[in-house]
Parts: C-alpha cells; sequence; structure tokens
C-alpha cells in the first residue's frame, strides 16, 4: 500500500508541483494519475522513490515513512518504467533486465536465468537478450523496461507514461499485456498518463489531476465517467462518456436470439448471416442476394458496449453476439440493449 | 636512399634508433595515460557542478594556446628540475592532453541521456557506482576520439622536446640538421610517422574492444 498524507512539493524556484495530496493506493491494485501535462503526476510518482523528496507532508509505502529509508535501498524495491524505457545502450537486453538482480547481490549466472525468465514473462524471444537496445523496435524496448523494472520482483512498481511513446496499436498491445501480468502478479503499481482512455482502460481506480497539481477526483474508472467531481473532469474525461460508460456495464438481461444463416433453404428477401464451416460469422448475405461485410461482432459476457456497438455497425442492424472461440451464438438488437440500459437505471 | 641503408649499416646506430623510439614510445604515451585519469575526474567534477564548466573549459582552451617549447622551457624553472630531465616533456604532455580530453570528456558526460541516467538512479544505484558503470563507459567514444587526437599531437610533441634535448627520435632531426646529413632526418620521419600509425591503430582496436554496443545499431 502506497499513502499520500498531505504532501506538497513545492520546487526551488517556486513552482508548486504538488498542492496537499491526500490519497491512498490499495496494495495490489492498478491506480492511475492522469491530467493535463504539468499538473504534478511526474512529481508526485518520484516523491514514492524518493528521486524528489516532499516539501512538507508524508509519503508512506507499507506504512514506512520513505524518508526513513536510505534512497538507493527503498529504489531496489520499487520497480520503476519511463517513457523512453531508459535502457543502457551499452548493455545488452538480457543484462539490461539483470541490472537490479546484480545490484540486489545475487550471483551473475542466477541474475541471467532470472533475466531471461523475465524476457519470456513479457513476450519477448530469448534470442533479443544477446541485442543491444538500438536493436530493438520502440514496443519491444518498452517491454524490456517493464522487465527490467520486475526482474527483482519488487512489491511495488511505478510507471510514468510507459507507452506513451509507441504508436496506439503496439500501446493497445502493451496495456492488454500489462493487465495479462498484473493478473499473474498482483504488483502495487501506480501509473502515470496523460491519456484519459488509457486510464479507464486499464486503471481499477483513477486519480484526475489538475493544474497546479490539486487532486480533482479519485474514483474507480466507472464512477468517473457517470458522475464527474465536477465541469474540470468532466471536460477532461472528454466526449462521448455516456457511451464510453457501458465499457463498465455488464449485458446481463440482454436476450440473445437465433438467426437465419446463409447456408439454409429460403428466406428470400430477409438478411441472413454468412458462417464458415465452424460457424465463424463471414458477413451478411442482403436481401438482394448481395454479400457485404459484417459490423463489430460482441464476445458473450462482455461489456454492454461492445453489444450496442455490434448492432450499431451492423448492415442488418442485428448485433453479432459470438462465444470465446468466435463461433456464432446469437443476434442482438440495439433496442434490446438499451431497454436493459434503461431499465437499470430504475 | 643509399645515404639511409649506410646509416642503417651499423650496428651501433641501429640500437640508437631502438632505444630512441622506446623513449619517444613512454614519452608520448605515459603523459596520454595520466591525462586520461586526470581529464576524467576533471570532467567528474565538472559534471557535477555545472558552474565550473565555463571556468574549466576555458582554462584548457587557453593552456592548449601556449607554445610548446615555451611550456618546455618554463616548467624546470618552475618545478626546479634539471632542463634535461625528461619529467619536464612528461609534465608538458600531461598538461596539454589533459586540456585537449577535459572538454570532450565533459561534453561526453553531459550528453548521456538524462532517461538513462534517472532509470539508473530509479533503480538503486548509488551516484559513484552510476558514474563507473553507466556515464563512464558511454562516455569512451567520445573520450576514444580525443585520445587519438592526444597521441598523435605527443607524438609530435615529442619530437619538439628534442630542442631541449630530451631525447626520443626529435634526436635524430636534430642530429641531421646540426650535421646537414638526410638520412636521420628521413629516418626520423618514417619511424615517427609509423609510431603514430601503429599506437593509432592499437587504440582504435581497444576502443572496438570495450565499446562492441557502439557499432550494434550500424549492424
Ligand atoms: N525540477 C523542477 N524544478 C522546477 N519546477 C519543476 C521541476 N520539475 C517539475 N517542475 C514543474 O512542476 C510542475 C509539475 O511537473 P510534473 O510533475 O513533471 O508534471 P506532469 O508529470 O504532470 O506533466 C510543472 O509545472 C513543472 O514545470
Ligand atoms: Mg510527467
Amino acid at each position: 500500500m502506497i499513502e499520500f498524507r498531505g504532501v506538497t512539493k513545492r520546487f526551488d524556484d517556486g513552482t508548486i508541483a504538488v498542492n496537499g495530496l491526500d490519497l491512498v493506493v490499495e496494495a495490489g491494485t492498478i491506480t492511475v494519475f492522469v491530467g493535463p501535462s504539468g499538473c504534478g503526476k511526474t512529481t508526485s510518482l518520484r516523491m514514492v522513490n524518493r528521486m524528489i523528496d516532499p516539501t512538507s507532508g508524508t509519503v508512506l509505502v507499507d506504512g514506512r515513512d520513505v524518508l526513513t529509508v536510505d534512497p538507493p535501498k527503498l529504489r531496489l524495491g520499487i520497480g520503476y518504467v519511463i517513457q523512453q524505457a531508459g535502457l543502457f545502450p551499452h548493455r545488452t537486453v538480457l543484462d539490461n533486465v539483470a541490472t537490479v538482480p546484480l545490484l540486489s547481490g545475487w550471483s551473475k549466472g542466477r541474475a541471467r536465468t532470472r533475466a531471461a525468465e523475465l524476457l519470456e514473462l513479457v513476450g519477448l524471444p530469448a534470442e533479443l537478450g544477446r541485442r543491444y537496445p538500438v536493436q530493438l523496435s520502440g514496443g519491444q524496448q518498452q517491454r524490456v523496461g517493464v522487465a527490467r523494472a520486475l526482474a527483482a520482483d519488487p512489491p511495488v512498481l511505478l510507471m510514468d507514461e510507459p507507452f506513451s511513446a509507441v504508436d496506439p496499436v503496439v500501446r493497445e498491445g502493451l496495456q492488454d499485456e500489462l493487465l495479462r501480468l498484473q493478473a499473474e502478479l498482483d504488483k502495487t503499481i501506480v501509473f502515470v498518463t496523460h491519456d484519459i482512455d488509457e486510464a479507464v482502460r486499464i486503471g481499477e481506480k483513477v486519480a484526475v489531476f489538475r493544474e497546479g497539481g490539486v487532486l480533482a477526483q479519485y474514483a474507480p474508472p466507472a464512477e468517473l465517467l457517470a458522475r464527474p467531481a465536477d465541469d474540470f473532469v468532466a471536460g477532461f474525461v472528454g466526449k462521448d462518456r455516456g457511451y464510453r460508460s457501458l465499457s463498465f456495464v455488464d449485458a446481463a438481461g440482454v436476450e440473445v436470439r437465433p438467426v437465419e444463416t446463409a447456408d439454409e433453404p429460403g428466406g428470400d428477401g430477409r438478411w441472413r448471416l454468412v458462417v464458415d464451416a465452424d460457424r465463424r460469422p463471414q458477413g451478411w448475405r442482403a436481401p438482394d442476394g448481395s454479400t457485404v461485410p459484417g459490423g463489430s461482432l460482441y464476445e458473450s459476457g462482455g461489456p454492454v458496449r461492445g453489444a450496442l456497438d455490434a448492432a450499431l455497425s451492423s448492415p442488418s442492424g442485428l448485433g453479432v453476439v459470438v462465444d470465446a472461440e468466435g463461433r456464432l451464438a446469437g443476434v442482438v438488437e440495439a433496442r434490446q440493449v438499451l431497454d436493459v440500459i434503461e431499465s437499470r437505471r430504475g | 636512399m643509399g645515404d639511409v641503408v649506410k646509416y642503417l649499416s651499423d650496428a651501433g646506430t641501429r640500437a640508437a634508433l631502438w632505444s630512441m623510439l622506446l623513449d619517444h614510445v613512454w614519452l608520448s604515451l605515459l603523459p596520454l595515460v595520466i591525462s586520461v585519469v586526470l581529464a576524467v575526474v576533471l570532467g567528474l567534477v565538472c559534471h557535477r557542478y555545472r558552474r565550473l564548466n565555463g571556468f574549466v573549459v576555458g582554462l584548457s582552451n587557453v593552456v592548449y594556446t601556449i607554445p610548446s617549447l615555451a611550456l618546455f622551457a618554463i616548467i624546470p624553472a618552475v618545478i626546479g628540475t634539471q632542463v634535461l630531465n625528461p619529467v619536464n616533456v612528461v609534465l608538458a604532455l600531461t598538461i596539454y592532453t589533459t586540456a585537449l580530453l577535459v572538454r570532450p570528456v565533459v561534453e561526453a558526460l553531459n550528453a548521456v541521456p538524462a532517461h538513462v541516467t534517472a532509470a539508473a538512479t530509479a533503480m538503486g544505484f548509488r551516484p559513484w557506482r552510476r558514474f563507473l558503470t553507466v556515464e563512464l563507459p558511454l562516455s569512451v567514444p567520445v573520450l576514444a576520439a580525443g585520445v587519438r587526437v592526444g597521441s598523435v599531437s605527443n607524438i609530435s610533441l615529442v619530437s619538439v622536446g628534442a630542442l631541449i634535448g630530451t631525447g626520443g627520435l626529435g634526436t635524430l632531426f636534430t642530429d641531421g640538421f646540426r650535421q646537414r646529413y638526410l638520412a636521420p632526418i628521413a629516418i626520423g620521419i618514417v619511424l615517427t610517422l609509423a609510431l603514430a600509425l601503429v599506437v593509432d591503430l592499437l587504440l582504435v582496436g581497444l576502443r572496438n574492444l570495450v565499446t562492441p554496443w557502439a557499432r550494434a545499431g550500424r549492424a
């Protein structure tokens, strides 16, 4: 657990970067600090591992005031990942990952073995271990950065805009990977980003900062979207928040109905679904007999947003529902989804 | 050409050449080694206390403009050594080479990306360890370029030292001019060039050995 108690940071030039921060990061959760640039996210993060010390107030990690711990010792137990990865250009990928175990006094052999395990954990092939960081893509470098931060198995992980410099597709892959890792590792993670979509996607709780280093709202993402504390948060959370909040609403109660498929006889003048031999949807057969591409697919059990999007994006108006293997389960209509959402308000 | 062959046919001359060559090697390389250490120490100080940067770099520029002959002549007067003492040359060249190397070392240390040093600090490196295992190794390519210039410059400056009688291959020039005899001068030129070339090749080899990472990106 990480606790900020009345933490303020004023730099020598008078800038107040963080102002009276009170916040508790629960153990074993991903907490996201989000807000526009310059609102004190990085400063707050760096007060946890004493890269910066507060002007007043207390930061506690697992109940211990960090100011009472020798910084290098404190940092060995706190992983740190940054935007440019910060890999050592003069060390191989494997040696980069082995850094903290070596600093912690492990033998070289044991540290390298551990580093190889970590590369595998973050989904990198073992051969990459022999390369130097310049020989990797941006996304691969970020994975190495994560592997390096996790190498000595620290209970706490600090991540400062770790995925901001990679392109959106790679970023989404890295976010998924982080969520998968976290399900396995159960770390206490503080993740800084300026991207609200990233924040609501990966955060179990999200702290929204505003200019002047003031905490504007601290809440689970669903609550942030549904009930922003004030105009600043509402504005920062952005457009379409009603629609985006459907990501946090489950679809229980939305009835999945059967649909005619194109391989069945008859059915002239109606939309029929084209499926392959495994009953995976391939598109729609229009009433005039032509075949058109389908809309998005909704995997049964997912949040209601996917069901609504499947219906809205489908040429037939019928949202296609599939099971975990991608095989046809049935269809839903937008009207049904909206009825369920409405009835929940009651 | 005939002169050179005749000159070299004498065993005594060949032995003298060999000892001049050895003198030249240590007179030029000992200051180089000392300078690398001094420049790294000064560079570290400047890197830590950035306010000193301007002063140290300015001072090194001034030192570098002092004529070598003047420095060779002043040093004995200042430190009280005999004029012929080789310490004078070693000291003078150490001053020159340090002045030459300080600037690139400071620049190389300052050029280490902030995110790399921040990551090192965040992982738990203590300042000394970080300097020795991160910042210094990353400065080696720039330092090596300076050292190569320094080695060539020292090898040629040691010859100047012969004017005040400190030995080395420069003696061949002073003798040759005095006796109006071309062979030793020609041999002096060839040996000096060969020495500079061999030392440079060794330095490049050494640099490549310790910085395999610097060429990784271009493969
Ligand atoms: N070392 C420093 N000295 C003076 N001001 C700083 C320093 N570091 C950050 N600041 C200022 O503190 C504020 C918060 O910075 P930061 O925590 O980096 O914001 P964020 O990470 O949210 O973009 C900014 O106004 C920034 O300019
Ligand atoms: Mg920041």
